[in-house]
C-alpha cells in the first residue's frame, strides 16, 4: 500500500478520525500561505548576507494546503481530552473552567499587539491592569507586595527561593539548608537545589500534616527557610501552620507558601496571616488561565516587607498624582534578585486572570472554595469503603485514595486511572503525593454540579465492583480508546524524538 | 451534599482551619462587573496601549511583529487543545502529543540539531537553561557571553546563575557590530560561550568561526536566536558547528501580547540528550503496535528526581508551540522562505533610505537580516515621541542599553512594513515632516 493515506481510508469508526503526522501529509506544490506583493525592490540574499550565512538545504517542514492544516489539527484536537469536555480531576492542578471571556478579553488588540519594550507612558493601559491584578493578589494572599514576572509556578518558587537567599547574604548569615516535608511538590526540592541550597525532608505526621516537633528538631541558624504547601497535597489545612512558623521565624528563618492550592482559601484565610514570608500563585490554576496542554502557565510571587526590596526588576509602579500619575517600570531595586524573564511575564494570563477576578467579585471567589471543598468532601464520602482513605479526616479542595482496598484483585491505581477513560473521565492525579502508596489524588473544582459528581462516583464504584469480579477488564483498560496502553519503557530505551523522512 | 458529608453547614467544612487563620471578613475587592460591563471596562484599558493595529510598526528587539494567519487562532482557539493540560495520560491526550512531537521535529529541522524538548516559557530562560546544561555537561564554572546578546536574556542568565558562584565574562563587540573572535577570552575553565545570531544589533555572527574556536578549547557553542523566521534564510546553527541552539520562536504565529507567553525553545546533539531540561515527547506503541506518543525521559525531572533533577520546569508552552506548528505547517519550507527573504528586502530598502538621507546614519557595517541600528540626529526618546504622533512605533532607544552608541534607534521591518511606512520614518527620523 502506498504510504500516502487519504482521510477517507483514514476514516476508521464513525466520525473517530485516524491521522498521520503532518509530514506524511505533505505534498510538493501544495500551499497554505498569501504572502503580499513585494513593494520593494527584490535583493538576491546571496549578495546581501554572503554565501557563507545563506542557508543551503531545506528544513524539514510540510507543504499543505491550509484546508489539510485545519483537518490535521482538528483531527488531533479530538484525541484530547479537555475541561470542555468534561471532568477533569487531576489532583493539585486545578483544572476549573475557564470562562470563554476570558479568550476574548486577551485577544483584545489594545493588549494582544502590545509590545513589551514600547515606552510605558504608551502602554498604560496594560500596566495600569497589572498594577491592579497585583494589588488584587495582595488583599486576597494577605502579602504586601506581588511581582507578575515568573512564567510559572516553578519559576515562582525560583524567585522566591532567590529572594530568600538575597536576603541572608544582605544580613550577612550563610545559611545552606532549605525544609521540605515529604508530601511536598516535586518542583520545591529542584527550585531549592537549583539555588545551591541542601534540601532536608520532613516527614508528614500519621494525621496527614507536618507537627512541630518535626519541625523544632532540624530548625538550626543554617536552616534559611520552610517550603510548605497549605492546604497539603493530601488535601489537608496544616493546622499547626502558626507554630511551625513561629519556630522558623524565631531562629531567623523564613517560610516559603507554595500557592498551588489557593483555591481552597479564597475569601477564607490567607497565607500572609498565618506567618508565609513569601509564595507564589498559579494563576493557570486558582484564577483560570488555560492549562493549554501543558502550558503556559503564570506563577506571580508575592512577598512581606522584608522580602520587597528582592523583588525581581522591573517593578510596576503607580505613581501618585503629584509625581504625574499612570504607571512606570521602576528599575531602581539595588538588591533585587534581577530578571527572570525576558520581557514581564506571561502578560496574557495577567488579562485573562484579572478578568476572572472582576467576574467573580469578593463574594464569587469565597463562592469558590467553598464549592471546591464541598466537592472534594463529598467525593470522599462517597468513595468511602470503595477505596482506603489513608487520612481519613476532613479534606479541603482535594482527597486522596489510595488502591490499598482493591489489593486482593491486583488492581493498581494505575489501572483505575484506565478503566475511568473508559467512562468518560480524565483520571485523577496517580502516585501522588509520594507518601501515599497507590495514590489516587483527586480535585473536582468548583466547575463541577452535582449530577456530575454524582457519575464519577457512579463511575469509580462500578471499577471498585469490576477490580473485584473480573479485575482482568480493569488491568487491560482502557478498551474505548483510538489507542490502547502506550509503551513507556520502549519510549525511554529508544528515543525517537523527531520524524525523519523514510529513506528510499 | 452537607448530609452526605455530615457537616451541618458550609461553614463548618473549614472547622480543620483554625479560627485564628480565618479571615472574618470579605476580601476588599471590586464588586463583580457583569461579562458586558467588564469587557467595556477592559476594551477602554486597552484604548490606552499603542498597538500594531493603530500604529505602522518598526520596535522589535526580540519581540517581533509578524502577520499571523487566520488559521493559527482558528485552531488554537479549539478548547480541546487549550483546556487540556501536560498529558500525563497519553491514551486520551493524543493530539497535544502529536502536536509536540511535530513541533519538535520542525523546530530540529531549522536549528540543524536532532533532539529538542517540548519548548520552555521564553527565549531568556532558555538561554539560562542552556548555560545551566552546559555548566553540567563539561562541569566547568565559567561562561563567556556575547556584548550582542540581548541584555535581558543576559540579565536572566546572571540571576539564574547568581546563587551558583559562576564566572561570566563578556565577549566585546567590534566596531562593525559583530562579536570578537572568542579565542582569547576562553580559559580552561570556560564552559560556554553565547553568541546570538542575529545579535541583538540585527548584525550577522560569523557563527562556524566561533564554533571551530570554543570546540578547539572544549567548550560548547550555544547559539541563542529570538528572530526565529532568520532560520529559514540563514544557514543553521547547527550546521555552523553549535552544541546547543536556544532562543525564541515567537516569531511563528505568537502573538506579540506585551512579551508573553511566547515560545521558548532549546536544541542540542543526541549525545546531550540526559542532560535537556523540560518535558520531552517520544514515539512508541500500542499494545497491537500502532503508533503513539507519550512523554519520555522523565527521570530527569524534578517529579521523579526532586533536589537532583535537571531543572525544577514543570509547564511547557503548549498553547504558543500548538500556535508555531499551525503557522510552520501553513507556510512550509517554500513560503516561509519567501516570507524571510521578504523581510531582508524591506530591511534593504529601508537601509538604503537611511543611507541617502543627511542626519541619518548606519553606524554597524555587518550585513543584518530584517533588523539594523540607525544613528538619529538627536535623542532617540524625541524621536520616538515624535514618530507616535505620526502613527508609527519608531523602534528601540538604545540609550538605556548601549551609551556609548550615541543618539541610536534599533529599526525592525518585516512583512507587515510598508514601502510607504518606511519613507515616512525616515522623513520623520530625519527631521521633515511626517
Amino acid at each position: 500500500m502506498s504510504p500516502r493515506q487519504t482521510p477517507a481510508r483514514n476514516a476508521s469508526r464513525g466520525l473517530a478520525y485516524e491521522e498521520p503526522l503532518l509530514f506524511e501529509r505533505s505534498r510538493p506544490g501544495s500551499i497554505g500561505y498569501s504572502l503580499p506583493e513585494l513593494d520593494v525592490p527584490a535583493v538576491n540574499a546571496a549578495q546581501v548576507l554572503g554565501g557563507e550565512q545563506l542557508r543551503h538545504d531545506v528544513p524539514e517542514l510540510p507543504e499543505v494546503s491550509e484546508v489539510e492544516v485545519i483537518r490535521h489539527f482538528t483531527r488531533l484536537s479530538t484525541w484530547n481530552a479537555s475541561v470542555d469536555l468534561g471532568l477533569y480531576p487531576l489532583g493539585s492542578c486545578t483544572m476549573k473552567y475557564n470562562p470563554k471571556v476570558n479568550e476574548r478579553a486577551a485577544r483584545i488588540p489594545g493588549f494582544a499587539q502590545v509590545h513589551p519594550l514600547q515606552p510605558a507612558v504608551f502602554a498604560q493601559g496594560i500596566l495600569t491592569l497589572m498594577a491592579r491584578l497585583e494589588r488584587q493578589l495582595c488583599e486576597i494572599s494577605g502579602m504586601n507586595r506581588v511581582s507578575l514576572q515568573p512564567a510559572a509556578g516553578a519559576q515562582g518558587e525560583l524567585a522566591g527561593i532567590m529572594m530568600i537567599r538575597a536576603y541572608f547574604e544582605q544580613r550577612g548569615e550563610r545559611r545552606n539548608t532549605v525544609l521540605i516535608p515529604d508530601s511536598a511538590h516535586g518542583t520545591n526540592p529542584a527550585s531549592a537545589a537549583l539555588n545551591g541550597f541542601f534540601v532536608a525532608s520532613l516527614p508528614t505526621g500519621d494525621d496527614g500534616v507536618l507537627h512541630p516537633e518535626t519541625v523544632e528538631r532540624v530548625m538550626s541558624p543554617d536552616v534559611a527557610a520552610l517550603m510548605l504547601t497549605n492546604p497539603n497535597t493530601l488535601g489537608i489545612f496544616e493546622e499547626h501552620m502558626a507554630r511551625i512558623a513561629e519556630i522558623v521565624h524565631a531562629q531567623g528563618g523564613l517560610v516559603y507558601g507554595d500557592g498551588a492550592n489557593l483555591n481552597a482559601l479564597l475569601g477564607i484565610a490567607r497565607p500572609g496571616d498565618f506567618g508565609i514570608d513569601v509564595m507564589h500563585f498559579n494563576l493557570h490554576k486558582t484564577f483560570s488561565t488555560p492549562h493549554g496542554g501543558g502550558g503556559p502557565g503564570s506563577g506571580p510571587v508575592g512577598v512581606k516587607n522584608i522580602l520587597a526590596p528582592y523583588l525581581p526588576v522591573p517593578v510596576v509602579r503607580e505613581r501618585a498624582a503629584s509625581e504625574g500619575g499612570g504607571c512606570v517600570l521602576d528599575y531602581d531595586f539595588p538588591h533585587s534578585i534581577g530578571r527572570l524573564h525576558g520581557n514581564l511575564g506571561n502578560a496574557g494570563m495577567f488579562v485573562r486572570a484579572y478578568t476572572y477576578l472582576r467576574s467573580l467579585g469578593p463574594d464569587g471567589l469565597r463562592r469558590c472554595a467553598e464549592m471546591a471543598v464541598l466537592s472534594a468532601n463529598y467525593l470522599k464520602e462517597r468513595l468511602r469503603g470503595a477505596y482506603t482513605l489513608p487520612y481519613d479526616r476532613p479534606v479541603m479542595h482535594e482527597c486522596v485514595l489510595s488502591d490499598k482496598a482493591l489489593a486482593d484483585s491486583g488492581v493498581t491505581a494505575l489501572d483505575v486511572a484506565k478503566r475511568l477513560i473508559d467512562y468518560g473521565y480524565h483520571p485523577p492525579t496517580i502516585y501522588f503525593p509520594l507518601i501515599v502508596n497507590g495514590a489516587l489524588m483527586i480535585e473536582p473544582t468548583e466547575s463541577e454540579s452535582l449530577d456530575g459528581l454524582d457519575c464519577f462516583v457512579d463511575a469509580m464504584l462500578a471499577i471498585a465492583r469490576e477490580a473485584r469480579e473480573n479485575p482482568e477488564l480493569v488491568r487491560g483498560a482502557p478498551h474505548h480508546t483510538r489507542l490502547s496502553r502506550l509503551d513507556e519503557t520502549r519510549a525511554a530505551r529508544r528515543p525517537v524524538l523527531r520524524w525523519q523522512a523514510p529513506v528510499s | 451534599m452537607l448530609e452526605t458529608i455530615g457537616a451541618p453547614s458550609l461553614e463548618a467544612l473549614f472547622a480543620c482551619v483554625p479560627e485564628k487563620h480565618r479571615l472574618g471578613r470579605e476580601l476588599d475587592l471590586p464588586r463583580a462587573a457583569s461579562e458586558q460591563e467588564l469587557l467595556a471596562e477592559l476594551e477602554g484599558l486597552a484604548s490606552q496601549n499603542m498597538n500594531s493595529s493603530s500604529h505602522a510598526w518598526f520596535l522589535g528587539a526580540g519581540t517581533y511583529p509578524h502577520f499571523i494567519p487566520s488559521a493559527v487562532d482558528a485552531i488554537a482557539s479549539r478548547s480541546e487543545f487549550y483546556t487540556s493540560y501536560t498529558p500525563y495520560q497519553p491514551e486520551i491526550t493524543q493530539g497535544t502529543l502529536q502536536v509536540i512531537f511535530e513541533w519538535q521535529t520542525l523546530i530540529a529541522g531549522l536549528t540543524g540539531l536532532p533532539v529538542s524538548n517540548a519548548s520552555l516559557y521564553d527565549g531568556a530562560s532558555a538561554a539560562a537553561e542552556a548555560t545551566l546544561m552546559a555548566l553540567r555537561l563539561t562541569r566547568r564554572s565559567r561562561v563567556v557571553v556575547s556584548a550582542g546578546l540581548h541584555p535581558h536574556y543576559r540579565a536572566v542568565i546572571s540571576t539564574y546563575l547568581a546563587g551558583l558562584g559562576t564566572e561570566i565574562a563578556e565577549l566585546p563587540r567590534g566596531s562593525d557590530g559583530r562579536t570578537a573572535n572568542p579565542d582569547n577570552f576562553i580559559t580552561d575553565d570556560t564552559a560556554c560561550v553565547l553568541i546570538q545570531q542575529p545579535n541583538f544589533f540585527g548584525c550577522l555572527e560569523e557563527l562556524s568561526t566561533a564554533a571551530q574556536t570554543t570546540r578547539a578549547r572544549g567548550a560548547l557553542l550555544i547559539a541563542v536566536v529570538n528572530e526565529a523566521l532568520s532560520l529559514a534564510l540563514l544557514r543553521s546553527p547547527g550546521e555552523s558547528g553549535a552544541d546547543i541552539v536556544c532562543g525564541e520562536a515567537q516569531s511563528f504565529g505568537v502573538p506579540m501580547g506585551f512579551g508573553g507567553p511566547h515560545l521558548g525553545f532549546l536544541v542540542t546533539r543526541d549525545t546531550y540528550l540526559r542532560q535537556l531540561p523540560g518535558r520531552i515527547v517520544g514515539q512508541t506503541e500500542d499494545a497491537q503496535g500502532r503508533r503513539g506518543f507519550v512523554l519520555t525521559l522523565s527521570t530527569r525531572e524534578q517529579h521523579i528526581r526532586r533536589e537532583r533533577a535537571t531543572s525544577n520546569i514543570c509547564t511547557n508552552q503548549g498553547l504558543c508551540l500548538l500556535l508555531a506548528t499551525v503557522y510552520l505547517s501553513l507556510f512550509g519550507r517554500v513560503g516561509l522562505r519567501k516570507l524571510a527573504e521578504i523581510n531582508l528586502a524591506k530591511a534593504e530598502y529601508a537601509k538604503a533610505r537611511v543611507r541617502a538621507t543627511p542626519g541619518l546614519s548606519l553606524p554597524y557595517s555587518a550585513p543584518t537580516f530584517n533588523e539594523f541600528v540607525v544613528g538619529v540626529p538627536r535623542p532617540a526618546v524625541e524621536c520616538i515621541a515624535k514618530a507616535e504622533q505620526a502613527g508609527i512605533a519608531a523602534g528601540l532607544d538604545l540609550k538605556p542599553f548601549t551609551p556609548e552608541l550615541g543618539n541610536a534607534l534599533l529599526v525592525c521591518t518585516t512583512e507587515l512594513t510598508r514601502r510607504s511606512d518606511i519613507d515616512r520614518l525616515v522623513d520623520v527620523l530625519a527631521g521633515g515632516r511626517a
